[in-house]
């Protein structure tokens, strides 16, 4: 069957069409196919988990090896519950390892890094699996906390003198 | 008093019964699209039309502004040691923003104005009226094929529109002026998502080729059918077009990011 000119060029920019909406969600968002790799989900109580997001990476040693698939508040505790879904394949994670919040550069995303820990079977240790709560956490460092620790700290001293003076201006202008 | 009341009535009464007749033209031209072993045809010429021949215009202003934003973001990038972020800079402002609304304005402008233009030509020249004559539904034959080809169109040239934009980023950022490869693409693909960044463009697209369209279709179709009328309707087309966009924009941007 032969084909109009204007059909096949109509054709050819459908074909664009589907190329450009391929290569965006490839390369520009970065879509992974295989990414229904099967999880594992364990919990991790904080603290303060700062501006962590749904979908965070989890990395050991700056290695993804999987996401945060849920952020909840425990209503008795009042501490945030973070549900970590960790790859199937990664199951030789001791008990004992730490998950810290961390921050990638000084203003970036957070994410959270877990730091192996020992494994020991006549110690009592065991691999981290389905439902498993890590008991050492660390929680994710406000950078508006620390500056504010910072001036605080540093203004004390010299504002000592400044609050004498000042309560006695205060004292003066009541009179 | 009177007179003023008059002539308020007279305006708004005039505005509403467009409305109402540009809604008319809107449903009867989308009921037509089940004949499709007919109309297809027709779909196919009019997707040649405005989609095929917009390709080259969206192509280079989309390379030029994807460029400009390269070269426009290194520069102030680099004084917050931050060059890393260009390629999120890039794929983000045109996906969100540049890449659906500029697709649009070009094509407001590229084949809003010519499809005023035809059907306000074809109406001037009573050969729509000829069509009623002969049995054939101008809605059907004239306007729908029309109207669902911009609407197909529009997304697919957003889509074009939004790559090569990216690639003209890239060509700036990372061929000329050095920041490295994988930091460019990784940092994009950290930041933009599928279902976040381009989904609402490809609706976006989709809602502005709609309303483009219809305004230009309508334009056409109710103009007054002299040459000064139909350069009137075309430049309507043409502004009413830009100016719905660039609204219809910023509610869009704030219902769905």
């Amino acid at each position: 069957m032969k084909y109009l000119k204007t059909e096949i060029m109509v054709g050819i920019f459908m074909l664009l069409g589907i190329i450009a909406a391929c290569v965006l969600a490839l390369q520009v968002a970065g879509l992974v196919l295989n990414s229904k790799a099967e999880l594992y989900t364990v919990y991790a109580k904080f603290e303060n988990i700062g501006s962590l997001r749904l979908r965070a990476p989890v990395r050991i040693g700056g290695v993804a090896i999987g996401r945060v698939t849920a952020i909840n508040l425990d209503g008795e505790s009042l501490t945030p519950v973070v549900s970590i879904g960790i790859e199937k394949k990664f199951d030789k994670i001791s008990s004992e390892s730490k998950a810290s919040i961390q921050t990638s550069g000084i203003i970036g995303e957070q994410y959270i890094a877990i730091t192996p820990g020992f494994y020991d079977e006549d110690l009592g240790t065991t691999y981290l699996k389905n439902g498993d709560f890590i008991a050492d956490t660390g929680s994710a460092v406000i950078l508006e906390d620390l500056i504010s620790k910072f001036v605080f700290n540093s203004s004390q001293d010299s504002s000592k003198a400044d609050e004498s003076a000042k309560s006695s201006d205060t004292e003066s202008t009541k009179e | 008093m009177t007179e003023l009341l008059g002539v308020l009535g007279r305006y708004a009464l005039k505005k509403i019964s467009s409305l109402g007749r540009s809604t008319i033209i809107f449903l009867h031209s989308i009921i037509a699209i089940p004949n499709l072993k007919k109309s297809f045809p027709l779909l196919v010429n009019q997707i040649y039309f405005v989609g095929v021949q917009s390709i080259i215009i969206i192509l280079v202003s989309g390379l030029f502004i994807g460029m400009v934003l390269g070269l426009q973001g290194f520069n102030i990038l680099k004084d917050f040691m931050a060059t890393g972020s260009l390629g999120t800079l890039v794929a983000l402002s045109i996906i969100r923003e540049l890449g659906p609304v500029v697709t649009a304005l070009l094509y407001a402008g590229r084949a809003g104005s010519a499809l005023t233009a035809e059907i306000g030509q074809l109406k001037a020249s009573e050969q729509l009226s000829a069509m009623e004559m002969m049995a054939v539904d101008p809605l059907r034959r004239i306007i729908a094929p029309r109207f669902w080809a911009g609407l197909i169109s529009m997304p697919i040239l957003s889509l074009l529109f939004c790559l090569i934009g990216i690639y003209g980023g890239k060509l700036v950022g990372v061929d000329w002026l050095g920041i490295d490869d994988g930091i460019f693409w990784s940092g994009m693909q950290a930041s933009v998502d599928v279902m976040e960044d381009l989904g609402p463009m490809v609706i976006k697209a989709a809602v502005f080729g709609f309303v483009c369209t219809w305004i230009a279709l309508f334009n056409g179709y109710d103009c007054r059918p002299t040459s000064e009328g139909i350069s009137r309707a075309t430049t309507a087309t043409v502004v009413q077009s830009s100016l719905a966009v660039l609204g219809l924009d910023f509610i869009l941007t704030a219902l769905m990011f």
